[in-house]
């Protein structure tokens, strides 16, 4: 629905309510950290007079003499204090404008929350999304289901940026030489600037933005381009998709944008590619994959997965035969298997180590096979010859046009993002940039450490930074201005398919931050332009033009109120385009190019905090990244034989020397890693991060060169001989001192017959492979009464271990929704994680090539709940329709349930862990969920706030739950679908059906504690001619 | 028959009689209420309980700590809800249970032996039962919320849930505490009349006589008193065997490998028995050589006390063997991993150290001659203690640590405010103990004098 914000000033804006206003003046450039009231902050002189009428000295009649009061002057006093407590009452009116709900906006009923579509960008790439907004205040993103690059999943990324917009640590004010401004006097003083830009043409102007899809932006810049002929628009992205483009380039001869169609591929290749997570499509592709991927009954089709990856990755874990090798290494075995489809591959190239030349031909002769229903995935950290190895196999198995379609690039001036930064930091250090414009960008931070950013912007005489932190890049700038986050202003996007989707803001600007459209207006000399006209305004044009659908001329407004509501612009999707690969590009491929053997070093966007983006986001850095669940930290991922070889252990803390330059990281060994290959996640080391993210981890961007920026060869280790202490949440010891095994934890796993998996031959032969016996399904005597739960609802979850791709998105939306709070590096370290859904992941096989399980694990609602009999207090129930609730102000503190639990998922404060202090972060909190205090247990609820919302609307109207009308938060945004919820009783329900299957099995159904949460085995479909 | 006055402070006369010979109604009487009258304060005393006094500010700083900011500032965790503090808790309930043993039940069996160690016994049990009371309020994240494990008529009409061991422990642990301090007040009270008759003092005379509940040693108060002492003693046995039977309902009602086992209540009950009376030695082996009690806390108590001990270790050494063979022999494959890991994983060297200090170490106490000795007797009361303060963190922490799904699996490090907390319960026992010494008569005066009749009769018998 239309965003009742845009409207007129008349509208409630429940924002202001929270909107914090830092002094505009420069008296007090020290605000303190903790205040009680805004006015405090201000310490202005309407506070100071409200303290003289709190505590009127002079007010009481002094004493005379000895007599002390007599009646008069007491009945004075008295009447007088009474006029004083109605005085100060009347006071204490907040300063800013508020609205009374004279007038109730249409929408809105309080304590209802409304849900508006909106596009995230990553990237400078769309992601739609739902946000929820509880009475004008955003506190939960989920995915749009109707979006087409979501369909209703979000990554951890979406789910995380709600925090990232209540961020204390957020830019609130321009800075000026470091001094508190105003947004005024930063025109002002643009103004000037550009006055004497324009006289040449604006030789000396230059902006510098990320990627850019936003059509208006686009649009805007292009004018501005054209009012300063002479000045020069830079784009660089840190973790950009140069070796896309560039491969794209190399096989077309042209920029396109490649598509995946999952659902249409049953067999898939994947060079390094993490697909289902970190590529702008990778929310749809997830999505697609599974959907190929789940297998109802045994008479059913799955596709198949082959991964060839130096790092283990999210897609790696669901990969039917996965083969860890040199990043550098798979340029060589895609050309073996180019050559075996009979793709011109250029030179013959050895086969690396590790790799077998059956293993090569029973991939080609699967692919051959899957002629038209295959796909060959390059990783976008691949080289751009790999890129065009891959389109040229697509290409020649005819996959073109079904599993993989083209369209023109989705940026809107897609470039070489890394040459276009060098140019920029070429002409600075040529004394040729005078004005300096850098838009949501922190180069100063990530740039390659070849090229010399900082030193060379000292050589502008004007910098000016717009961006969400005061950071790294702010440092150096003569003029910091705040940014908006995406939910506070208008703009629009493109995502990953090309179609554009509008960014309604959902909050006004909670510290007065300017978008990028307000600042390329100010460009143009328009400095009180209402972005929404803007945006709008774009896109009518674009309609009148006849760009969209003929119905968008004849209504625009009905148009534009669709596509709001829709998230996104029907119209927009980018055509499929018909291209011609040049067969030889592989070919072209250089001998250089793969390169000598010898350590290589990966590097790879971090999949908590991205490209540093993300760094002071605690829920991000709390979360345990995927394989290792490290958290609060990067590490250098060594291969155990590598790590044996080096003699290094976990926790050694080693010199990287690359070309020059060098960090010190420490070492985590990864089983799954390759060998001779080790990565560093990027994102970390940030010097000016904030709070949360500063000085976390090591900045990977100081090693990482322009000309090698994803994979590097020739890094030396040296080992310091310090210790850095690594923390994770599980697999603590997974890796024995000498570097030897796969710890116990994991073989007794399998032993307890906690991850049942077999192949889909075995599936076929055995159906029931992972069913549990028929005694423990069953009741077992017990000395209490049998609860009947056949009537009503009884809550239920199912969960697909073969489609679950243990990519976090739940366990941040678990944050989101249920208020958990963040405990910090130390305490996670002590065990006291307070995450309430966690992803295990138990390994099995050879320590260098493990097969990797992900196994969601939440509080499993227990028929017979070990955690309710053992509580003094009976704080921990059995609700009649099969929830085990926790009642958190009866509970006292014993941690008894948590003892009795056999799958440990309750999560205890054992301190104050809530931030019951930061003004900034209340708005944040799930109104519908208890903020827990010290000494409470807690747990997964089943997002019973959820079911009870349904119900009271259910009830209302007089019928029963629909099946699907509640939906979990884990669910929700699960990419893949793997988590389902629903009423066992109702035989119909997508929870029944799941639970009928023959896969279905139940954790620890042995203790006879009958779970409501089961799950789906996993299955996996190798290729028969491959060994081992 | 002449009362000899024997008031021989320095010669330590070691004997294998109950008392030693020549102790008369007289020298009785004076021996033990002089040392609360008339005794100057010693600087061993002293410099003792400013010792104890020291640790328990230790515990003051703890608790507060622990009050203030959570019980966070421990090592525990999830998985390891429990530690130290319960920990703790048993271990202090488990050491009260020789106090009443001895003064309940061996009363009952007409034990003779029973009569100079009895006092300082009970004693212990209060001191140790009230030490033992405070952790399960400590561990609790609300504590200001703890009444609400008791049955109280609650508005809301809430209730303790009745389910739960943890509701059950309150009931046994105030219990005990009730029962037990009766049965020591009213035995006191002879004694108290005693020390009021012969204290100089007036003040002194004032708060004896009030304590004293007017007790004039009439031959029907004696009547009452002996039925009433019979009454509690008979109250008293089955706290024996019900309270650490119920504390160790705290272990096995959970469904937790290496706690759900039905060999615990007779285990715990055991090991209660066996700590308490190494808690006993310890203490009187040093009270008898600075107060010469010798002639009354004689070679032949220690030597009992050493085969209770001895005989307790050895149900308690059949428990553990039972409890390793049940866990292999259930074929389970939880149990048995708990097991191996009990004594091959990470807490492996706690293991073996309590294996060494309850199951080895005591087996000296067969010899004679280390039973004839009391500083041995002493050390291998330490080690026996240790063992069971070891054996209760075995249990709790090594089931909770690897429990059914590995991936949960952790580890439990006590932090500085753990062990303060331990060592500050030792200073609040202690500093009880010291002022309990040094105001109350330690042995039981009338009791004595009972057992100086007895044996008088006896010789009389003899004579005959």
């Amino acid at each position: 629905m239309p965003n009742p914000m845009t409207d007129s000033k008349d509208d409630l804006k429940a924002s202001e309510l929270v909107q914090i206003q830092l002094p505009s003046d420069s008296a007090n450039p020290h605000p303190p950290r903790f205040w009680r009231s805004l006015d405090e902050l201000n310490n202005g002189a309407a506070y100071q007079k409200g303290l003289a009428h709190e505590f009127p000295e002079g007010r009481f009649p002094k004493t005379s003499g000895q007599g002390g009061l007599n009646r008069r002057d007491l009945l004075k006093v008295m009447g007088a204090s009474a006029g004083l407590a109605g005085l100060t009452a009347c006071t204490k009116l907040p300063p800013e404008k508020i609205v009374p709900y004279v007038r109730q906006p249409e929408e809105f009923v309080p304590g209802i929350p409304l849900f508006y579509a909106t596009a995230m960008p990553l990237g400078g790439i769309g992601r739609g999304v739902l946000v929820e907004s509880h009475m004008g205040r955003p506190t939960k993103v989920e995915g749009n289901p109707d979006h087409p690059g979501s369909l209703g999943g979000a990554d951890v990324f979406g789910q995380a940026s709600v925090l990232t917009l209540y961020d204390p640590d957020r830019s609130q004010v321009p800075i000026h030489f470091g001094h508190l401004a105003s947004w005024d006097g930063f025109i002002a003083d643009f103004g000037d600037h550009l006055a004497s830009e324009s006289s040449t043409g604006g030789a000396g102007l230059r902006i510098l933005t990320g990627s850019i899809t936003s059509p208006t932006l686009a649009d805007q810049i292009k004018s501005v381009l054209s009012q300063f002929p002479s000045a020069g628009w830079h784009q660089y992205e840190p973790c950009g998709r140069d070796n896309a483009r560039e491969g794209a380039k190399l096989a077309f001869g042209q920029y396109v944008n490649t598509i995946y169609r999952l659902d249409k591929a049953d067999v898939i290749l994947s060079l390094d590619s993490d697909f289902l997570f970190a590529e702008p499509g990778g929310l749809r592709y997830a999505r697609d994959f599974a959907g190929r991927r789940r297998m109802v009954d045994p008479s059913g089709t799955t596709n198949r997965l082959y991964v060839l990856e130096s790092t283990p990755s999210i897609t790696g874990s669901l990969a039917d035969h996965r083969v860890p090798i040199r990043s550098s290494d798979i340029q060589a075995v895609a050309r073996a298997a180019a050559q075996g489809l009979g793709v011109p591959s250029g030179s013959d190239a050895a086969l690396p180590a590790g790799m077998s030349a059956d293993w090569v031909a029973a991939l080609v002769h699967d692919l051959q096979a899957h002629r038209a229903s295959s796909l060959v995935v390059a990783g976008e950290q691949q080289p751009p010859s790999v890129h065009a190895l891959a389109h040229a196999i697509n290409h020649a198995l005819g996959n073109v046009g079904v599993t993989v379609i083209y369209t023109d690039p989705v940026e809107a001036n897609a470039t070489d993002e890394i040459k276009s930064l060098k140019d920029l930091v070429a002409d600075m250090d040529g004394g040729r940039v005078r004005t300096l414009l850098m838009i949501g960008v922190n180069p100063a931070y990530n740039a390659p450490a070849d090229v010399p950013f900082v030193a060379a912007i000292q050589k502008v005489d004007f910098r000016v930074h717009l961006g969400l932190h005061q950071d790294e890049t702010a440092e150096v700038c003569h003029w910091h201005v705040p940014e908006t986050h995406y939910l506070e202003a208008w703009g629009d996007v493109r995502n990953y398919d090309g179609s554009a989707s509008i960014i309604q803001p959902l909050i006004a600007p909670l510290y007065g931050g300017k978008s990028a459209h307000e600042m390329m207006a100010v460009l143009q000399g328009q400095t009180n332009l209402s972005t929404h006209d803007l945006v709008r305004g774009y896109w009518q044009r674009q309609a009148e033009a006849g760009h969209l659908a003929p119905a968008a001329a004849s209504n625009f407004e009905t148009f534009w109120e669709t596509s709001l509501n829709n998230g996104w612009i029907e119209g927009t999707t980018l055509a499929v385009k018909q291209v011609t690969a040049n067969a030889s590009a592989g070919a072209a491929t250089t001998a250089a190019e793969s390169n000598a053997q010898g350590l290589e070093i990966v590097f790879r966007p971090d999949p908590s905090v991205w490209d540093g983006s993300f760094a002071n986001n605690a829920w991000l850095q709390e979360l345990p990244r995927p394989f290792s669940k490290l958290t609060w930290d990067n590490t250098l991922l060594v291969s155990p034989a590598t790590a044996a070889r080096l003699g290094l252990q976990r926790e050694d803390v080693v010199k990287i020397v690359l070309e020059g330059h060098e960090v010190e990281a420490p070492v985590l060994i990864l089983p799954g890693q390759a060998a001779n290959s080790v990565a560093l996640h990027l994102g970390y080391g940030r010097r000016r991060a904030g709070g949360v993210g500063t000085g976390v981890g090591v900045n990977a961007y100081a090693i990482r060169t322009s000309d090698a920026p994803w994979i590097a060869a020739g890094a030396t280790l040296t080992k310091t001989g310090d210790k850095h202490h690594l923390v994770t949440t599980q697999n603590h010891h997974l890796i024995d001192q000498n570097g030897q095994k796969v710890e116990e934890e994991s073989e007794a796993a399998f032993d307890r017959h906690v991850i049942r998996v077999a192949t889909v031959e075995e599936y076929g032969r055995d159906p029931n492979f992972a069913a549990d016996p028929p005694e423990e399904t069953t009741a077992a005597p017990s000395m209490y009464p049998k609860v009947d739960y056949s009537q009503g609802y009884s809550w239920g979850m199912s969960v697909d271990l073969n489609t679950c791709i243990g990519c976090n998105a739940c366990v941040v939306a678990c944050y989101a929704e249920n208020n958990i709070a963040v405990v910090g590096k130390e305490e996670v370290d002590n065990g006291r994680d307070m995450q309430w859904i966690r992803v295990d992941t138990y390994f099995r096989g050879d320590l260098d090539n493990p097969e990797a399980y992900n196994e969601v694990m939440l509080c499993q609602h227990c028929e017979n709940a070990p955690c309710e009999y053992v509580c003094p207090v009976g704080a921990t129930v059995h609700s009649p329709e099969g929830l085990n609730l926790m009642v958190y102000n009866r509970c006292v503190g014993t941690r008894y349930c948590s003892n009795n639990c056999p799958y440990k998922v309750r999560r205890f404060n054992f301190k104050l862990y809530s931030d019951w202090d930061t003004p900034s972060l209340y708005p944040l909190r799930n109104p519908d969920v208890t903020v827990r205090s010290r000494g409470v247990m807690e747990k997964c609820t089943y997002c019973v706030q959820r079911i009870m919302e349904a119900k009271i609307v259910a009830e209302r109207e007089d019928r029963t739950l629909r099946d699907g009308e509640i939906q979990t938060a884990c669910q929700q945004t699960c990419p893949t679908q793997a988590i389902v919820f629903g009423n066992i009783n109702d035989p119909e329900s997508r929870v029944s059906k799941l639970k009928a299957q023959s896969r279905d099995y139940g954790l620890l159904r042995d203790l006879n504690v009958r779970p409501r949460t089961t799950y789906l085995a996993r299955l996996t479909n190798p290729n028969v001619e491959i060994k081992g | 028959m002449d009362p000899v006055e024997t008031n021989n402070l320095t010669a330590v006369v070691e004997t294998d009689e109950v008392i030693a010979p020549g102790q008369t109604y007289r020298s009785v009487s004076d021996r033990v209420s002089d040392m609360v009258l008339e005794w100057p304060i010693g600087y061993r005393w002293a410099a003792g309980l400013l010792l104890a006094l020291a640790l328990l500010f230790v515990l003051n700083l703890a608790l507060g700590v622990v009050f203030t900011i959570g019980v966070g500032v421990w090592g525990i965790n999830i998985p390891v809800g429990w530690a130290f503090a319960i920990t703790n808790f048993v271990w202090w309930i488990g050491i009260g249970h020789a106090g009443t043993l001895i003064s309940a039940f061996l009363l009952l069996m007409r034990q003779q032996w029973r009569t100079s160690i009895n006092r300082f016994a009970e004693a212990m049990t209060i001191f140790a039962v009230a030490c033992a009371g405070m952790f399960p309020l400590a561990h609790m994240g609300r504590p200001w919320l703890f009444y609400w494990l008791l049955p109280y008529p609650d508005t809301m009409g809430t209730w303790p849930q009745f389910r739960s061991p943890l509701v059950w422990d309150v009931f046994a642990v105030s219990t005990y505490l009730t029962v037990s301090l009766i049965f020591w007040y009213v035995g006191l009270l002879p004694d108290l009349a005693t020390l009021r008759d012969r204290a100089k003092k007036r003040i002194t005379k004032i708060i004896y006589g009030i304590v004293s509940l007017g007790w004039r040693g009439s031959a029907v108060h004696w009547s009452r008193y002996e039925m009433c002492s019979l009454l509690l003693a008979g109250l008293s046995t089955p706290l024996v065997v019900s309270v650490h039977t119920v504390v160790s309902f705290d272990f096995t009602i959970a469904i937790l490998p290496g706690w759900h086992s039905t060999i615990f209540p007779p285990y715990f009950v055991a090991g209660a028995i066996y700590s308490g009376f190494a808690m006993v030695l310890t203490l009187a082996i040093p009270l008898r050589k600075y107060y010469h009690l010798e002639g009354f806390v004689t070679m032949k108590h220690l030597d009992f006390m050493a085969k209770v001990m001895l005989a307790t270790g050895l149900v308690v050494a059949y428990s553990y063997i039972m409890e390793a063979f049940m866990s292999f022999y259930s074929g389970n494959p939880y149990e048995r991993y708990m097991m191996m890991n009990r004594m091959t994983g990470p807490y492996a060297k706690v293991f073996w150290t309590l294996i060494a200090c309850n199951l080895v170490g005591p087996q000296v106490l067969w010899l004679r001659r280390f039973r004839q000795s009391a500083w041995l007797l002493f050390g291998v009361s330490l080690v026996v203690q240790t063992g069971m303060w070891l054996e209760r963190f075995v249990i709790i922490v090594t089931s909770l640590h690897r429990d059914f799904l590995p991936s949960s699996w952790g580890m439990f490090y006590p932090t500085r405010w753990d062990y303060m907390t331990f060592l500050g319960t030792l200073g609040l026992f202690f500093t009880l103990f010291y002022l309990f010494i040094r105001f109350l008569p330690m042995i039981a005066i009338h009791e004595l004098r009972d057992l100086v009749h007895k044996k008088q009769e006896e010789s009389h018998a003899a004579v005959h």
